[in-house]
């Protein structure tokens, strides 16, 4: 197991490298002088160039990029260009509203998509399948801002029972509390993702021979859906909720836009309009990072449902 | 020997219309209402949807204003029609360009193996290592938000999509015997990819497009929303659902109409997608 995951590690860090040479490119084409959008027209010249002096803007871009990797090697993601704090820690103090945001987003899509989904497949081609399909297929049509605006008209004006700005403190009552609205917003696409993927898995593992094996063999109904066609449907909405989780942690930044909520897209979002580079760079490495840390967890959650699954 | 079956299939569904299909043909007939709409919005629009009338501004919907007005008095309906026309437009284009560069690409890399393979697939791994929004998010502050650098950025996040759909059938393909005798006749590379790899390939690519072109709207809306969409005055539909969002307490349908615009457009060309997968791939008939 350990190997397995040091194996995944490795075969990640040429994709890793690449991802980090190209966040340092991107961020150093932003049109702008960073000297100039931070430090404001009026600066005079003798500050710009401390400015660019002290951010090392005027060494070449080769010597630029060979700090930019020391720098990480040392575990530093640098100090924001604008207020000078660590990147990382400014990272840190938005991460755990945004993971809060996608985890409790998930939960919601396992819990509700995973039974409607093999529900609409049980009754496949009868008014309840139908039904099933094309409420998921406008799930999935929906802008995920949209929902969240609807969520707010219904649930947070007509009746007030969640606040309309999501602005969590620290106790877990009110985190959930702020939480209940945005994640249920995320949380309604990513039941419509998996509810067509259980669907379709459970149709295709439900027409193998085992099954129909196990039927003839006059196994219980729920024995058959529950320990031989679930369990080996599960694989395939492991690696779909992977990948929405991806896109998840991607939109959120629109949900953080609609309730005004802390985390990491509002701060891309600033960071984008006030220019401050470093920052920028930082947290492109962090959401790689997250997307690379997700597909490990997926490829790992294949052995707790496949004992076929081996990590060696 | 593959597309003949194909077109086959295809058409034996068109001519064998049960309740999905029928849906399907409801997503292509909304998806073609709305082209021709948003396309004529100059002609078919009630008002100039840039003209602005103060004493008129956020009103309900009325004979008027069909869909009320906006915060500047401007007319929604017209609105909705033009942006509607410039999402479809960004969304159709980048979709285009990202399925000949990614289908290239991917035909390529398939094809040559080895060295070539590596480079292109690791390139479009570490594409895939950010989230798509914040991709199109990134590039579109790089390049900047004029509506060719949009297009641009929404291409590059799907680019990688198009290069793996093409790519898998590619590499069982260059196995079989009529590439081999191509080889033997000493057709070039590039005639052999075009020619004989591509009509092969482009089925399974086109059909996963329009699910694509889906996923293109969305994020123009998106990156429109965010403030990185086409600049203010020309109406986008993500800008007016941002800019209602501001009168939302008191004039909520000014963000909600372009908003369910949006998923109109997205949920005609998700059932016209289903609906063609669906047909065209046996094994997955309404599994999907």
């Amino acid at each position: 197991m350990a190997g397995f995951i040091l194996k995944r590690i490795l075969s990640s860090v040429p994709t890793l490298f690449g991802v980090l040479t190209l966040v340092f490119l991107l961020v150093r084409v932003v049109p702008g002088d960073p000297a100039l959008a931070i430090l404001g027209d009026n600066a005079s010249e003798q500050a710009l160039q401390a400015f660019r002096e002290q951010m090392g803007l005027n060494e070449p871009i080769w010597q630029q990029y060979l700090s930019f990797l020391a720098q990480l090697a040392s575990g530093s993601l640098g100090n924001s260009m604008v207020t000078g704090d660590p990147v990382f820690g400014a990272v840190l103090k938005v991460l755990p509203h945004t993971l809060q945001l996608t985890v409790f987003a998930l939960f919601i899509g396992v819990i509700f998509g995973v039974p409607l989904g093999i529900w609409s497949a049980l009754r496949r081609d009868t008014w309840v399948d139908y039904t099933c399909r094309l409420v998921s297929l406008v799930g999935i049509s929906f802008p995920s801002f949209l929902i969240a605006i609807v969520l707010i008209l219904l649930f947070a004006i007509e009746i007030p029972l969640f606040p309309v700005i999501s602005n969590p403190e620290d106790t877990v009552a009110s985190s959930l509390y702020n939480l209940v609205l945005p994640g249920m917003s995320l949380g309604l696409i990513m039941t419509a993702f998996v509810m067509r993927t259980a669907r379709s898995s459970y149709l295709n593992v439900s027409s193998e021979d085992y099954i129909r094996t196990a039927k003839s063999k006059g196994t219980p109904r729920h024995i058959i859906i529950f320990r031989h066609a679930l369990r080996n449907a599960l694989i395939p909405i492991v690696t779909v909720v992977g990948l929405y989780m991806g896109l998840l942690i991607g939109n959120s930044v629109l949900t953080e836009i609609v309730f005004n909520r802390p985390g990491l897209g509002k701060l891309i979002v600033l960071s984008l309009n006030l220019r401050d580079y470093s920052m920028l760079q930082g947290l492109m490495i962090v959401y790689a990072f997250m997307v690379v840390l997700v597909n490990l967890i997926t490829d790992l959650t294949y052995g707790l449902f496949d004992p076929r699954v081996t990590y060696s | 020997m593959r597309t003949d079956s194909l077109n086959k299939r295809f058409f034996s569904w068109v001519f064998n219309l049960n309740p999905l299909t029928a849906l399907t043909a409801l997503g292509l007939v909304i998806f073609s209402l709305i082209l021709v709409v948003s396309l004529a919005a100059p002609i078919v629009a009630p008002y100039d949807p840039l003209e602005q009338n103060i004493l008129n501004r956020l009103q309900g919907a009325s004979s008027d204003h069909w869909l009320g007005t906006d915060v500047f008095g401007r007319d929604t309906l017209s609105r909705i029609l033009h942006g509607a026309q410039i999402s479809l437009v960004i969304g159709l284009t980048s979709t285009g360009i990202a399925l000949v560069a990614g289908t290239g690409l991917g035909i390529v890399a398939g094809y040559y193996g080895g060295w070539t393979d590596i480079v292109l697939m690791r390139l479009m791994d570490i594409l895939l290592a950010f989230p798509t929004l914040i991709t199109g998010l990134l590039i579109v502050a790089v390049l900047g938000t004029n509506p060719i650098n949009i297009v641009i950025a929404i291409a590059i996040t799907l680019l990688p999509n198009f290069a793996r759909v093409a790519r898998a059938p590619t590499i069982t393909l260059k196995e079989r015997e009529f590439i081999e005798s191509c080889r033997a006749l000493g057709y070039s590379d590039i005639r052999i990819m075009g020619v004989h790899i591509l009509p092969n390939v482009i089925g399974e690519v086109v059909v996963l497009a329009s699910l694509w072109t889906a996923s293109a709207i969305m994020i123009e809306a998106y990156l429109s929303f965010i403030g990185l969409g086409v600049a203010p005055p020309t109406p986008t539909l993500g800008g007016m659902i941002r800019q209602g969002l501001e009168n939302i307490l008191d004039t909520p349908w000014v963000t909600i109409y372009p908003g369910f615009a949006v998923m109109f457009i997205v949920l005609a060309l998700n059932l016209i997608g289903d609906g063609v997968r669906d047909a065209i791939d046996p094994k997955a008939g309404g599994r999907s």
